[in-house]
């Protein structure tokens, strides 16, 4: 069936260097070092790269980062739990909205 | 208990269907040819310095992963005439270390032999555990013998909670091992002033690449400490090898093609210089002679006018023999590197 998302298409990532290749290594450069172990470890940094990847919702990026995940040594209930994140502050951002819903009604509202 | 690819009859069970499969990686370029694109093809050996026996198949666990298809149902034994000739070949040289391996070595009846004589030739030696062994009733005194003979003990536990180690290795393995473990360190093993090794082998629970060597074990060391107590040296990661029962989970679940490919795309020449193959000779049960345990496992004996056969060892030959390679070495120059001794970088 065809579709939008094809997992072959990760590993054509790189293309995206094809048109632009200076843009592209700048992104390289910058993504290597943000994921390389700092104050953070890299086993940290990839439990929050796959929170963030469920809450952009980005097929590629969970794919990539559960698989980044496991080779940094977490497991299933530490990543679970970093899911949980991402669906809470997102949850979260959804609710806070709710008091903007209440301030607008009140104004409107006798 | 899981039967093995033999006992099964699994095609798998084959080294020629092993080799088919391994033969078509699906995209990825052959080993060699990677290899002779970084100047490193021909390898050879840089000299032994790990005289790795294995003396058989027969295990007490049939893991998911096992590259030798080992298991309770095999039956290949080192025999005590085979045994001895590797003692003989060994008093011929100078070689450091003895590394013995299985299936479980320790239920060969000539595991304890072979130690003691290894010892008495003044050789470090390890024992390839998988910890449960030691809480099998007949060998309950296995632990004592290991201490007493001063053996480096190197563990598989593939993590540190039981979900992810008994998926491996079986239901209840995990419990067990935890049982065994305390009981080496309260033998000594690990413990600080003590001179008895006690080096844990972690082994991906699945069809991805092990973590950093170090933050795993940082890993390992404060878990195991803060939910059991228990204390270890240090711990190895090794890759799965794409043979065998592993090569059979990858094909089962549609890993094959997508594990290839993350092996390649890992290749690392810097983990070529420490390739294991490379200072190790690895004998089988039957006395053959093999650049390495998986080789073993694939049937592909020291080759190129190599000594095949522990009577002709002849150390000066084998130190600098051609190493044959294939697709499944990838394994082990992956990321990186992974050899007996954990990662080589």
């Amino acid at each position: 069936m065809e579709t939008y998302y094809r997992p072959s298409d990760l590993g054509k990532f790189s293309d995206m260097g094809r048109a632009n290749e200076e843009l592209w290594n700048k992104f390289q450069a910058y993504y290597q070092a943000v994921f390389a172990e700092g104050t953070l470890t890299e086993r940290e940094k990839a439990l929050v790269g796959l929170a963030v990847a469920h809450a952009v919702q980005c097929p590629y990026c969970i794919d990539a980062y559960t698989q980044a995940c496991l080779e940094k040594g977490s497991n299933m209930e530490e990543m679970t739990e970093a899911v949980h994140v991402a669906c809470a502050v997102r949850g979260g951002a959804a609710l806070v909205h709710g008091v903007q819903m209440r301030n607008v009604a009140t104004k409107l509202s006798m | 208990m899981v039967q093995s690819l033999q006992a099964r009859a699994s095609p798998l069970a084959a080294v020629e269907e092993q080799l088919r499969i391994l033969g078509q990686p699906g995209g990825v370029p052959a080993f060699q040819e990677r290899m002779a694109a970084a100047g490193l093809f021909p390898l050879h050996a840089t000299g032994i310095t790990v005289f790795q026996i294995n003396v058989g198949k027969l295990c007490n666990q049939t893991c998911a992963h096992c590259h030798v298809d080992a298991g309770p149902d095999r039956r290949e034994q080192m025999s005590r005439e085979t045994a001895e000739r590797c003692m003989s070949a060994l008093a011929r040289t100078d070689i450091p270390t003895v590394d013995i391996t299985g299936g479980a070595p320790e239920l060969n009846p000539n595991f304890r032999w072979l130690v003691e004589r290894s010892r008495a030739l003044g050789r470090h030696v390890m024992d390839r555990c998988n910890l449960t062994v030691l809480c099998v009733p007949p060998q309950t005194d296995l632990g004592e013998f290991l201490a007493r003979h001063n053996v480096e003990i190197i563990a598989s536990l593939p993590y540190y909670r039981a979900e992810q180690t008994d998926a491996q290795r079986g239901a209840g393995v995990f419990d067990k091992s935890i049982e065994a473990l305390r009981m080496l360190n309260d033998l000594g093993y690990a413990k600080p002033g003590s001179d008895l090794i006690l080096n844990l082998v972690y082994n991906p629970v699945g069809a991805f690449l092990a973590p950093k060597q170090s933050e795993i074990e940082a890993q390992f060391r404060r878990e195991l400490a803060r939910r059991w107590g228990i204390a270890f040296n240090h711990l190895y990661t090794l890759t799965n090898m794409p043979i065998s029962r592993f090569l059979e989970f990858l094909l089962a679940t549609g890993n094959y093609h997508d594990y290839m490919q993350r092996l390649a795309n890992a290749f690392n020449p810097a983990a070529v210089a420490g390739l294991m193959c490379r200072y190790t000779i690895s004998i089988g049960w039957d006395g053959r002679l093999y650049d390495c345990d998986f080789n073993q496992m694939l049937g592909w004996e020291a080759g190129f006018g190599a000594p095949q056969d522990i009577g002709e060892f002849d150390v000066v030959r084998l130190n600098s023999r051609r190493i044959a390679t294939g697709n499944h070495c990838y394994g082990c120059a992956a990321g990186a590197g992974s050899s007996c001794g954990g990662s080589i970088l």
